[in-house]
């Protein structure tokens, strides 16, 4: 597979990033720091152990004038592309978005608009090749308006409409859209975060998102108790969610 | 960046401190005390020194930097664990120049306790394989550290305990191996004078050797056990195919502390001894199952309930009279406490670490459960044939020998010292068991 991975500096693009080199993908890598997305290609080219060389251009989920040109030199360096992995996003607890207008800004721009803004251009690039794979992290925090995730939980619920319209309107035309929706995930993201039950490690969320990327599922939860937990979660009645803490 | 409680694998002592993990490693160790890998150093010396110290943990920052596939020299961010390593590379055909009996470490700890392995005897400790390190020195500066630019600095920092500075990157030397399987052979011994001798003489042929020791038998079966020894399967012995990496699986909560009575121990150690019921066994080892048998159960160290275990490892020198290893094994298997697991290996010369464990003669490593007073006093009365013998202890097993037995047995501290005050002599770095065993708790109030 030749995929483009929006994120692979860190977390569970890292880990997504890495299963694929070790199992001979080629990879093109965007991000925001040039010498942070060399070093990270320089681990997987080792770590492939293929002599392909991983490519890689600046990108900004902040900065829109960023999308056209990094997709364009990712296609340059694939040739075809067959995916699109987005694991770069924002997270910062309700606390700080509250306190701090400027983060909120960046949050709320980097997962909603940015993301968005990135996933039409890199939408338009698979349709115009006859389709492709086209798989985005979200997150269970969009599943219910929930205390400790107000704000970061409504660009992930944007994000899920958007993506779940992007499959409705284009899969006839080959597009496959596979939205992920992890749970808590040990990342530095989380780091310092209170554990709920069902965390999980880098490895096997990366597994599974491999897995759906590979099967082209449209929807998955990682680790796939979360499908559970929120169905439940959902159908808590709102007295119920104004006591929770969760 | 969060304030946790802080253990070493023996889970003893416990310590609350801030830790910093980032991808960034520079950025997470600027200003920081103490930089610690994966805690798989049993006793204090990954934990703070004083209050409000903070740590760094390397665990995210875990790249490959550089390959060089045809002379096998790697170089990778010190959180780029052992287990990866074994994971990526030794399907490729290249392994750890020495490894420790889990791959749970990270490299940055592998420098820093100098590690050694079933092959010190050939092989030395994993520090003479080091070409070069990344450092951020106490003072801030990040520099490039190999033995030619400073040979000081590059001599403390390995078997240093991370006291002389925070290690970045680490390159060095991979070893080619002709398969990825392992050729074995153990042998079924009936007591300490039988283990000795036959360990010895492993080792003049075979590069991994070990052996256990069965430290609950008394009398004439006083130190019977198992001699293992192994090399690399040619390419015609191995078996087709890579070996398969196996499943683990998690000791879910912590046991009792019945669990661990002398009894249980007993029941083990015999199980153990006997379970190995032909006198000698040879074929083909899983690698995992040669160099890492204990690795199979994750969080295995619950098995000692919450108050945790102590490791106790010591060398006695060669030369040593067969009496004082009657008299060591003699003290462990009448004390009040004794040990579940114990290992016996020969060493090799001593390495180039201004600190490092390892010198010529016979290491013994012990698992004792944590029991207040009796352990103390088990490690005091070991210390003190160990300081006798003129032998010393393993740093990164350590959490109870007290100060006057360290200075009594590490003659070389005065000269780590030295380099330490040269690059740190605020002693900005500081770490729980330097603030126990160094005298640095003097040098701090005295500045
Ligand atoms: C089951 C088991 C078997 C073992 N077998 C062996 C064996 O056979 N031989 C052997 O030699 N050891 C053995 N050990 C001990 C282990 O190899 C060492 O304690 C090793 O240092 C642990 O690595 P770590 O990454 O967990 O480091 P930690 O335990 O986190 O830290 C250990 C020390 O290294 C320092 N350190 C870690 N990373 C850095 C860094 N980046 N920069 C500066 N300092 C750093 C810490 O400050 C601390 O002093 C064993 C341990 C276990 C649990
Ligand atoms: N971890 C969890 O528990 C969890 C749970 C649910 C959902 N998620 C979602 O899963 C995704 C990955 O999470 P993670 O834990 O792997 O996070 P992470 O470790 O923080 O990694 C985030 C990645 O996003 C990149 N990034 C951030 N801002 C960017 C920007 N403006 N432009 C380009 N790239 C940017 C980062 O690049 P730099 O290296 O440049 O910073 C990094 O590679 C996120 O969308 C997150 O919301 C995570």
């Amino acid at each position: 597979m030749k995929c483009v991975v929006l994120g692979a500096t860190k977390g569970i693009g890292r880990g997504v990033a890495r299963l694929m080199a070790e199992r001979g993908d080629s990879l093109f890598l965007l991000g925001r720091n040039p010498s942070d997305l060399a070093a990270t290609a320089k681990d997987l080219e080792a770590r492939s152990g293929s002599g392909g060389t991983v490519g890689t251009a600046a990108c900004d989920l902040l900065d829109s004038s960023t999308f056209e040109t990094a997709l364009d030199q990712a296609e340059k360096h694939l040739g075809h592309v067959d995916a699109i992995l987005v694991t770069a996003g924002l997270f910062a607890t309700q606390d700080d978005l509250e306190q701090d207008a400027s983060l909120r800004d960046r949050l709320m721009h980097a997962n909603f608009c940015g993301t968005i803004g990135f996933c039409e251009a890199a939408k338009d690039r698979l349709l115009a090749k006859g389709g492709g794979r086209l798989c985005v992290l979200s997150s269970v925090a969009g599943e219910r308006g929930r205390k400790p995730i107000v704000i970061y939980g409504a660009t992930k619920a944007g994000l899920t409409a958007y993506l779940n319209g992007l499959d409705a309107r284009h899969h006839e035309n080959g597009l496959r859209v596979i939205v992920v929706k992890p749970g808590f995930v040990r990342t530095t993201m989380t780091e310092g975060l209170k554990e709920p039950p069902f965390s999980a490690d880098v490895e096997p969320v990366a597994k599974s998102i491999l897995k759906a990327i590979d099967k082209e599922q449209a929807e998955v939860y990682v680790p796939g108790i979360w499908r559970f937990v929120m169905t439940a979660v959902r159908a808590l009645p709102r007295g119920f969610m104004r006591k929770a803490k969760f | 960046m969060s304030v946790r409680e802080l253990v070493g694998w023996g889970r003893f002592p416990r310590v609350m401190a801030e830790e910093r993990v980032s991808e960034d490693l520079a950025a997470a160790t600027h200003e920081v005390n103490l930089t610690r890998g994966l805690g798989r150093s049993y006793g204090d010396s990954s934990l703070p020194g004083r209050a409000g110290d903070v740590v760094a943990r390397t665990t995210a920052a875990d790249r490959i930097l550089f390959f060089d596939e045809k002379n096998g020299i790697l170089r990778a961010e010190a959180g780029f664990s052992l287990q990866e390593l074994v994971r990526v590379f030794l399907p490729r055909g290249w392994f750890t120049p020495v490894s420790p009996g889990t791959q749970f470490v990270t490299l940055g700890g592998m420098v820093a306790s100098d590690i050694h392995g079933k092959n010190h005897h050939v092989a030395g400790c994993f520090g003479e394989h080091v070409r070069a390190l990344k450092m951020r020195v106490p003072d801030g500066r990040i520099l490039e550290v190999t033995e030619e630019s400073e040979p000081d600095l590059f001599r403390a920092t390995i078997g240093g305990m991370g006291l002389t500075g925070h290690i970045l990157e680490v390159e060095f030397q991979l070893e080619a191996v002709p398969s990825p399987w392992i050729w074995g052979e153990s042998e079924r011994v009936a007591n300490l004078e039988e283990l000795l001798d036959k360990q010895s003489a492993a080792s003049e042929e075979w590069p991994f050797t070990v052996s256990w020791v069965d430290t609950v038998a008394r009398g004439r079966g006083l130190g019977r056990g198992i001699v293992m020894k192994g090399r690399w399967a040619t390419s015609d012995e191995a078996p087709q195919g890579p070996p398969k990496i196996g499943r683990s699986f998690s000791v879910p909560f912590d046991f009792p502390s019945w669990a661990l009575a002398p009894w249980s121990m007993r029941i083990f150690n015999h199980l153990y001894f006997w379970k190995h019921l032909p006198r000698r066994k040879r074929g083909i080892v899983h690698p995992q199952k040669f160099f890492y048998p204990l690795d199979i159960v994750q969080h295995w160290n619950r098995v000692y309930g919450s108050r945790g275990f102590v490791q106790y490892q010591c060398v006695l020198p060669q030369g040593t009279p067969r009496s004082v290893h009657h008299r060591f094994f003699e003290a462990l298997s009448q004390g009040e406490v004794g040990s579940f697991l114990s290992v016996v290996k020969d060493c090799g010369e001593e390495g180039k670490g201004l600190l490092s464990f390892p010198k010529a003669g016979v290491s013994v490593a012990l698992d004792i459960p944590m029991r207040g007073r009796a352990t103390q006093e088990l490690v005091d009365t070991l210390n003190e044939i160990v300081v006798d013998a003129g032998g010393r202890i393993y740093l990164a097993k350590d959490s109870l020998t007290r100060e006057n037995h360290f200075r009594a047995m590490e003659t070389r501290l005065p000269m780590f010292a030295e380099v330490r005050n040269a690059w740190d002599p605020e002693l900005r770095l500081m770490s729980a068991q330097s603030a126990r065993l160094f005298g640095d708790r003097e040098t701090e109030a005295g500045s």
